[in-house]
């Protein structure tokens, strides 16, 4: 079992012609994910370096497509989102980054009564170690297991799968969910599905300075997961009032601080790692405690 | 970004938001002409983009023309937290009944617009919201249906304790949420929102920060930039698609991603060190954004060791070794470099880099522990 991505996904690259949507669709068939093909509008029937191109996500859909991979530039990533939204495809995932945030506002409202599940902005997206994967976070660092990984950065993601991998440690699904302020899934979207999923063992929370997400994800493994989580949180060292790439990480005031956040998951019985390579030794004194 | 407050204003009055009768100047005669056409008594306001300018004595009341061109060349001659004041705003004073608080901002748990309101404006807003917040209103917006009469009105009559004074500020807030939306805002403020004397609800202050990521379908507010507050380094590394944060510390951060470079920063610091800077050199890595990344680091003079973290995912290390070899030949580097290549074709960028003599360490902690010594050998 897993999450998000299965045996069963079949995915279609939004923007398949481009620099980094032709790369990386050759890199998730390389590691035996479904790739049906993907759609650039005004180049379908065409075969872009061994994949079909569509012109719309629905001919996709309906050549057996179930999930949508966007990489297409800020200029068309909205668009791209509301297509697959209509198309109702399973799961999107946007990788794009630099998307204003009202159109966020307006792009997850659609989504109300709809039955696609959408990750990102801004995200790594999703990897099922040694199953498939749907994004960007290179296969070669995870590993088949029982943590389920959650976090809002995409490269300390990686950093983080690597650790736990280096240590036998495998993972069921790692979810980048991506770090702008107006996400598609967040936190409790995606614990909810790892406490149903009977795979994960441990839930490895990463998050960053900005906002109360991680607040409110240490209250939801308190009282609801069920499971044991450890947890990392990024920008101890950052200087208030300053703002740290992404759109979520700026601390103001007094709200949305590392040490707040780590006070957080401490007091939720949460053990927090100060490095990556911390946090898989914790994973693993839980999983053998 | 942020604007001024006579900026935003100006925004606000467009809107129909009633505002004080106002004009900008940047001499001490043209605050005092503004002064004498207005009607004394007026506030002398400096336009500064930080908080705290009345504590620093950035505002003052004058009573008469002479008084408003004292002031106003006292606060031009400031700086208000390392800000030149540059521009005074000359206002019409109100008569005060009554200080409030409005503001519509995006609230990143509901994913949607949250509309603040509170009887208790004018003083330190986040600390009424921490000690008291049973006094502040909060409505969330729906995006659908946007910010309507009848979405706030509950909340803004039990605020103004009046229907009337409801009644006026329901218009402004929902005119406020039309700036929000139509300008893609992250905030727009007022506060204090103020009930004169004689029964009317009027903007005092104005504040609007706009979404980075949205400015490109608003070239005419691009124009409001103001460059005093922005470093020139940031600048410089914005419009080289880098996301930059200039520190005290001596080691230069090239780091790929936000959440990486910050849990970069923060092992330095753990070790001893401490960082230069904040660097993301983002996803797409064209090797001409490390040669940029580079160029500005070492601008600053007090960089005594490179440490270069990339995990490749979307960034190829082979990408990123070909900008560092290209900024090695072009810049001069003479401070030394370590650099740690995981993920995406990381063998052919080591490779890279062992063929100009350089070396990768295996792991984050070993780079980081390198980069920290270094820089101790090198400052001793």
């Amino acid at each position: 079992m897993s999450i998000l991505v299965n045996e069963g996904t079949k995915v279609c690259v939004q923007g398949i012609t481009g620099r980094d949507g032709s790369f990386h669709a050759q890199q998730m068939k390389e590691y035996g994910t479904t790739v049906i093909g993907g759609t650039r509008p005004g180049k379908g029937g065409e075969i872009h370096e061994g994949f079909p191109v569509f012109d719309t996500v629905a001919e996709a859909k309906s050549a057996g497509a179930n999930t949508s991979v966007i990489y297409v530039p800020v200029a068309g990533a909205v668009d791209a989102m509301y297509e697959s939204i209509e198309a109702e495809m399973d799961l999107i995932v946007c990788i794009t980054e630099g998307i204003p945030a009202n159109d966020m506002v307006r792009v997850v409202d659609s989504l109300r009564g709809r039955p696609s599940k959408l990750v990102g902005p801004n995200c790594p997206g999703v990897i099922t170690p040694g199953v498939a994967k749907v994004g960007i976070i290179p296969g070669s660092i995870a590993t088949p297991g029982p943590v389920g990984v959650v976090s809002r950065s995409g490269t300390l993601t990686y950093e983080v799968v690597h650790a736990l991998t280096s240590l036998g440690i495998g993972q069921s699904t790692c979810v980048g969910i991506g770090g702008d302020q107006v996400p598609g899934m967040n936190f409790i979207d995606t614990l909810t599905l790892f406490r149903e999923d009977s795979a994960t063992e441990l839930v490895v929370i990463i998050g960053e300075i900005g906002g109360a997400d991680e607040q409110i994800a240490a209250d939801y493994v308190a009282n609801e997961l069920g499971k044991p989580a450890v947890a990392f949180v990024a920008g101890q060292t950052a200087p208030p009032g300053k703002r740290m790439g992404h759109a979520g990480a700026i601390i103001s005031g007094g709200e949305g601080t590392a040490a707040e956040k780590i006070a957080a998951f401490q007091q939720a019985g949460i053990p927090v790692g100060k490095t990556p390579a911390e946090v898989a030794e914790l994973a693993k004194a839980k999983l053998s405690g | 970004m942020k604007i001024h407050e006579h900026q935003a204003k100006a925004i606000f009055g467009d809107a129909g938001i009633p505002i004080p009768e106002g004009r900008i100047a940047s001499s001490a005669e043209e605050a005092g002409r503004a002064a004498a056409e207005l009607g004394p008594p007026v506030a002398v306001k400096s336009q500064v983009l930080v908080g705290g300018r009345g504590k620093a004595g950035g505002i003052k009341i004058a009573d008469t023309v002479d008084e408003a061109q004292a002031h106003a060349k006292a606060i031009l001659g400031m700086e208000i937290k390392g800000l030149p004041v540059r521009k005074v705003l000359i206002e019409k004073t109100a008569d005060i009944d009554r200080e409030l608080y409005l503001s519509i901002a995006l609230d990143r748990s509901i994913r949607a617009p949250l509309m603040l309101g509170s009887a208790m404006g004018g003083v330190d807003i986040e600390e009424v919201a921490k000690t008291q917040p049973e006094a502040i209103e909060r409505v969330p917006i729906d995006p659908e249906f946007g910010l309507r009469p009848y979405t706030v009105w509950g909340a803004l009559r039990r605020m103004m304790g009046d229907q009337d004074l409801a009644k006026q500020a329901v218009a402004i807030a929902a005119k406020l949420y039309g700036i929000f939306m139509d300008l893609d805002c992250s905030l727009v403020e007022i506060n204090p929102l103020i009930v004169t004397g004689d029964g009317r609800v009027m903007a005092l202050d104005a504040k609007i920060n706009l979404d980075d990521n949205a400015l490109f379908r608003h070239p005419q507010l691009e124009k409001l930039r103001d460059t005093d507050a922005e470093d020139p380094r940031e600048r410089d590394a914005k419009e080289s698609d880098l996301s930059f944060v200039a520190l005290e510390g001596e080691i230069g951060c090239i780091v790929n991603g936000a959440g990486l470079a910050m849990a970069t920063m923060d092992m330095v610091k753990h070790a001893g060190g401490e960082p230069a800077n904040f660097l993301d050199v983002g996803g797409s890595s064209r090797p001409e954004k490390v040669l940029n990344a580079m160029r500005i680091i070492l601008e600053d003079p007090a960089v005594r060791v490179i440490l270069l973290n990339i995990f490749g995912g979307i960034t190829r290390c082979d990408d990123i070794a070909k900008g560092l070899i290209t900024a090695k030949d072009e810049l001069g580097v003479e401070v030394p470099i370590v650099a740690r290549l995981t993920g995406t074709n990381e063998s052919d960028g080591r490779a890279l880099l062992k063929s100009v003599g350089l070396e990768s360490a295996a792991t984050m902690e070993e780079a980081v522990g390198t980069a920290v010594k270094l820089a101790k050998g090198a400052s001793a």
